[in-house]
């Protein structure tokens, strides 16, 4: 088998394929600078809890109106922001810390969601919601899914001064400016938008995956934030067509064969990453003069 | 003379436990004042009451008309996440904030400024570092040439010189002195009292009240430091209601 038939052809052939790649090169165009900022934030926990809390909404969307794509991004998007807030609200008006709080919402979100799907639906609507249909995106999804990466790349743009302040130096950026509590906002509203759009390719456990996997890769290479984030697009991207080949050829789910790639990047990363990676741990070179 | 800053009866804190209790005094124009006291006294309060990021429980800060963006503020450098993937120059450049805000361009002027307060702190060459690999100094000097770019009529320093060698001392000290030459109101937490002695010539003794505020001379006696010592050690959860207004 040529290169050309075992790398290309598969996209060349069939139109499901070409859909599932443009879906998974929006979602990681959108979701890995999202993710390198949740790294970054160390939020990355934080990301994971927020794709299980939309689950309900989605569900309850599932449930009035079937797979139906409005309804679930619609319901999915509520919870999410719900969840947002409701988990910063207890954390700073009671002891409990955010991320215990965020667990505690997320868990109960995750029964919850399932129940409701099992209330209406059969397993096979359940295996839907939980794991995405990236090899059956129709055009209103993909539309979806690209106008989430737009309105991510255009909106971080726009709060990158005071994003990248926040995470450096929050007390100068309060000194100079009351912009940081509407970033936060804005970033934690980009964070939830991305789930979705991923939710409906890679399905809700899954949908984190793309964003997080990528930007954690990427720290092991690079040292510079814009250079980390075009390189979590870039391996956001080698995932989605890696992935969707893997899938192909082996008959594999498409959504997890994505993410699984994602892995094995982050894997390769960390051993063999020049910054921070085991091989410099291990095989340590000898030390220059300055 | 005029007063570039004046509390009112200010009273700052956290979730209604105050740090700073009932402070009123003028800061002059031009004044050089260095804010001491104990641990938990309240002094890195003050200065982000001063610069706005902490709203006053009770009472006011008049900072005479000017606005949030014309005060510089040097943060502890602790409070400063140094992991974070920026380099020397983009930090150096928030220094612009003012100017450029949330989307404006920077110019070549802008870079020449940029350029010239990172040699003025003397980390020529170091443009491209990331703050991840710099020493405690040469953070510290990053951030003094983010102030310099701020070019703010008053500047706030929460302890400058904590953990710095003698020779990053001695040089971020002549920046203080050249922006006190060019009649800036600096005010600046330290906890060195013999550097105090040397170099500041105004003092507030704070623990969480003004315990003395004067001449550094007269401020910084053996009896007023037992004092302040004393009056730290009573925080305490259960506090009652304090009933003191003016």
């Amino acid at each position: 088998m040529s290169a050309y038939q075992y790398m290309i052809a598969p996209f060349v052939e069939f139109e499901f394929m070409r859909r599932a790649l443009v879906g998974a090169f929006a979602l990681g165009l959108g979701g890995a600078p999202v993710g390198v900022f949740l790294m970054l934030r160390r939020m990355s926990l934080t990301g994971d809890a927020m794709a299980h809390a939309i689950l309900p909404g989605a569900a309850v969307g599932f449930l009035f109106a079937g797979l139906n794509l409005f309804a679930m991004t619609a319901g999915g998007i509520a919870a999410g922001v719900t969840v947002a807030v409701g988990a910063g609200l207890i954390a700073r008006s009671t002891g409990l810390k955010e991320d215990a709080s965020l667990a505690a919402f997320y868990l109960v979100s995750l029964a919850l969601g399932v129940l409701i799907v099992s209330l209406k639906g059969s397993n096979i609507d359940l295996l839907h919601v939980l794991f995405g249909t990236v090899l059956a995106l129709d055009n209103a999804t993909l539309i979806l899914i690209a106008s989430i990466a737009t309105v991510s790349l255009l909106a971080l743009a726009l709060i990158w001064r005071p994003l990248v302040l926040e995470c450096v130096d929050p007390n100068f950026l309060r000194s100079v400016s009351r912009s940081g509590a509407p970033t936060h906002l804005i970033f934690l509203a980009l964070m939830v938008l991305n789930l979705v759009g991923g939710f409906h390719a890679l399905g809700t456990l899954l949908a984190v995956g793309i964003m997080m996997l990528p930007a954690a890769a990427a720290r092991f290479w690079v040292r510079e934030l814009t250079a980390m984030i075009v390189l979590a697009i870039l391996l956001a991207v080698v995932s989605g067509y890696a992935g969707l080949l893997l899938s192909y050829h082996s008959g594999a789910a498409a959504g997890p064969a994505i993410i699984l790639v994602a892995g094995i990047l982050y894997a390769g990363s960390v051993v063999l990453g020049p910054i921070g990676g085991l091989k410099r741990h291990f095989v340590p070179a000898r030390h220059l003069e300055a | 003379m005029t007063a570039a800053l004046e509390f009112r009866n200010l009273t700052l804190g956290y979730d209604r436990h105050p740090a700073v209790h009932h402070l009123s005094g003028k800061v002059p124009e031009g004044a050089l004042l260095a804010v001491v006291g104990p641990n938990g006294a309240g002094k890195s309060t003050l200065l982000k009451g001063i610069v706005g990021a902490l709203d006053p429980l009770t009472g006011e800060i008049d900072r005479n008309g000017a606005k949030k963006e014309a005060i510089a503020y040097l943060p502890q450098l602790a409070e400063i996440d140094r992991s974070f993937p920026i380099n020397v120059y983009d930090l150096v450049a928030m220094g612009l904030w003012r100017k450029a805000g949330l989307f404006g361009g920077i110019g070549r002027q802008d870079r020449r400024s940029i350029e010239q307060a990172i040699s003025a702190v003397g980390l020529d060459g170091f443009e491209a570092r990331t703050i991840g690999t710099l020493s405690g100094g040469q953070m510290q000097r990053a951030l003094f040439a983010r102030l310099l770019l701020q070019d703010a009529r008053l500047i706030l320093l929460d302890e400058p010189f904590a953990a710095m060698d003698e020779n990053t001392i001695a040089d971020l000290s002549d920046l203080i002195g050249r922006w006190h030459g060019e009649r800036r109101t600096i005010v600046t937490v330290l906890h060195d009292l013999d550097y105090v002695r040397a170099h500041i010539p105004e003092a507030l003794l704070l623990a969480r009240e003004a315990v003395a505020w004067g001449r550094t001379g007269d401020v910084l006696t053996s009896e007023n430091l037992k004092k302040a010592r004393r009056m730290c050690e009573v925080f305490h959860a259960g506090a009652p209601v304090c009933e003191e207004t003016a």
